[in-house]
């Protein structure tokens, strides 16, 4: 089992949704997030104080899958969440020790 | 008391008006000779209420200034010291309540000792009685009550100007006691001078409405707290940097701008006191013409000043200009025309901007601009009167400028002093970063948003 961490530009969060939905995954959990990397904040300007605003707003969406699908949906992910511009984010991958659906306690790869 | 339909209202007076029409000007009852202006006791009931009825809707009106500026400064502080500046506004306008009926109203408009020394009295004496009303032909003209409540609101008023000031590092409960010695004490004093009928009033300087008494007042005590209080932590770097620390929620402050525009067409339309005939109504009708229009010019003038400036059109800037021209024209709002009016409101909105900038560059923290808002304007709307008012005088209006700036200042440091020394003035640091809401208060404006 993988751990897909997706952080993404906020707007791409439709289409990303929407794709994911498309090859059968039925679940995930986002979180509202700031960050940078190569893409530099901007510049704002508060009753004549200029001061930088480094992190931008970003979404994080975790999903557990299993490893034989990782490959699918990292590549689903990317096309929807794509702009072209700098910003766009990065995928993390991860493995996973173990998974427990806490109504029915099960286990493993069926808790997914 | 039963309430008369408006419809049925205005068809009485109607008919009673028009009854009056026909009764010639003169000796009214038969073979009597009256003194003064020969009205029936019909119209001078009428007159009187309408007087009455008009300064208690702009006295309501000012007590929703008390609204404005809590939103305004809800809106301009983080999210984090939001309750405790709600608190401070809504307990500072019950404070100042209490304390000008308690003693303030008397201090200011008391017989007096002297010109300088106002007289000590407490609480409100009787209302005007009919027959003293009846017997003064008219002169006698509104409730004395009306006037407790068309004044208290002003004090409120003077008094909310140093909550924006000193917010997110004073603690609360020093603050609720300056602003018991504040309204009951500093305002009253330096209001009795020139509303009064003090020494202020009688060398001639003008302040229809309170650019000095009010406005340069608060911002005067406002002046003195920042400097005793410190900036907010972080606010200023060695190197001279200002660090911005933007306003958590800007439809407030924009809501809280309207609300003071609103409010202050009863703060400077009742402070013509009167309504009744044809020439109060008509300069009536100028001051809130003034008004709004001197309320324009300021806001254009700083929106504009900081797009050249800044390259953004900065909102709270905006805001803050549409406040610096009502207070500049508050000083004279009746004599200028419009579009004179108009010009000292857009003065007031370019010096605003530039105030805002160099006293933050003087490193002196002042999160909603009270300062140079009601500080600097309100020194240029009391200056300005001397030109758009022909009985001022540009002397006599500097006398009255220093006099209650230093009147204020001087007075405030020694409270602020006073009260530092006795309970502390200042958060703790650990506090200040936490939040004066959980510190103060121990409630969260926002809960079920996620702070920074």
């Amino acid at each position: 089992m993988k751990k897909i961490e997706a952080i993404i530009k906020p707007f791409k969060l439709e289409p990303v949704k929407e794709a994911l939905n498309e090859i059968g995954i039925r679940g995930m959990t986002i979180s509202e997030v700031k960050g940078y990397g190569r893409q530099k904040g901007h510049r704002e300007v508060y009753r004549g104080a200029e001061y930088n605003v480094d992190f931008n707003p970003k979404i994080k969406i975790e999903l557990v899958v299993s490893a034989q699908s990782a490959d699918e949906v990292i590549t689903t992910i990317r096309e929807a969440a794509l702009s072209g511009k700098i910003g766009d984010g990065k995928i993390f991958v991860l493995a996973v020790e173990n998974v427990l659906r806490v109504r029915t306690g099960e286990q493993g790869p069926e808790a997914i | 008391m039963k309430k008369i339909p408006a419809a049925k209202r205005k068809t009485v007076l109607t008919g009673l008006l028009l009854l009056a029409a026909t009764v010639p000007c003169g000796p009214v009852l038969a073979g009597e000779a009256s003194p003064g202006p020969d009205l029936p006791a019909t119209l001078i009931n009428l007159s009187y209420a309408l007087d009455t009825f008009y300064f208690l809707i702009c006295g309501a009106l000012v007590m929703w200034m008390a609204a404005g500026f809590a939103m305004l400064e809800a809106g301009l502080v983080r999210g984090k010291n939001t309750v405790e500046i709600l608190t401070k506004n809504v307990a500072l306008y019950a404070i100042a309540c209490l304390m000008y009926l308690l003693v303030g109203y008397n201090i200011m408009y008391g017989d007096g000792v002297s010109s300088v020394l106002p007289s000590l009295r407490f609480f409100l004496g009787p209302d005007n009685s009919v027959e003293a009303v009846l017997k003064s032909g008219g002169k006698t003209y509104y409730s004395a009550m009306a006037d407790f409540f068309f004044q208290v609101v002003f004090v409120a008023t003077a008094m909310s100007i140093v909550s924006g000031a000193v917010a997110e590092r004073m603690k609360l409960w020093t603050f609720l006691a300056f602003a018991v010695i504040m309204t009951g004490f500093i305002y009253p004093v330096e209001g009795y001078w020139k509303w009064g009928g003090g020494f202020l009033d009688a060398m001639g300087f003008l302040d229809f409405a309170g650019s000095g008494v009010v406005h340069l007042c608060g911002a005067s005590a406002a002046l003195a707290g920042v400097l005793i209080l410190g900036p907010r932590k972080g606010k200023y770097g060695p190197d001279g940097r200002v660090k911005a620390i933007p306003g958590c929620n800007l439809p407030l402050a924009t809501l809280g701008t309207f609300i003071l525009w609103l409010g202050w067409f009863g703060f400077n339309g009742g402070s013509e006191l009167k309504i009744s005939d044809i020439t109060e109504a008509n300069a009536v009708s100028m001051v809130f013409v003034n008004t709004n229009t001197a309320a324009a010019g300021g806001l254009v003038a700083a929106l504009l000043l900081s797009r050249l400036w800044f390259g953004k059109a900065d909102l709270t800037m905006a805001l803050n200009g549409a406040l610096a021209g009502l207070v500049a024209i508050t000083a004279e709002p009746l004599t200028p025309t419009p579009v004179v009016a108009t010009l000292v409101g857009v003065i007031g909105g370019l010096l605003v901007v530039p105030a805002i900038v160099f006293i933050d560059k003087a490193r002196i923290d002042d999160p909603v601009g009270a300062i140079s808002v009601h500080g600097v304007v309100g020194t240029w709307g009391v200056l300005v009167a001397a030109f758009t008012n022909p009985d001022g005088s540009l002397l006599t209006q500097l006398a009255g400028v220093g006099t209650i700036f230093a009147w204020t200042f001087s007075t405030s440091i020694l409270a602020w002093l006073f009260l530092r020394a006795v309970m502390g003035i200042r958060v703790s640091e650990e506090e200040e970063l936490e939040g004066v809401d959980i510190a103060e208060c121990g409630l969260e404006a926002y809960p079920e948003f996620s702070r920074e």
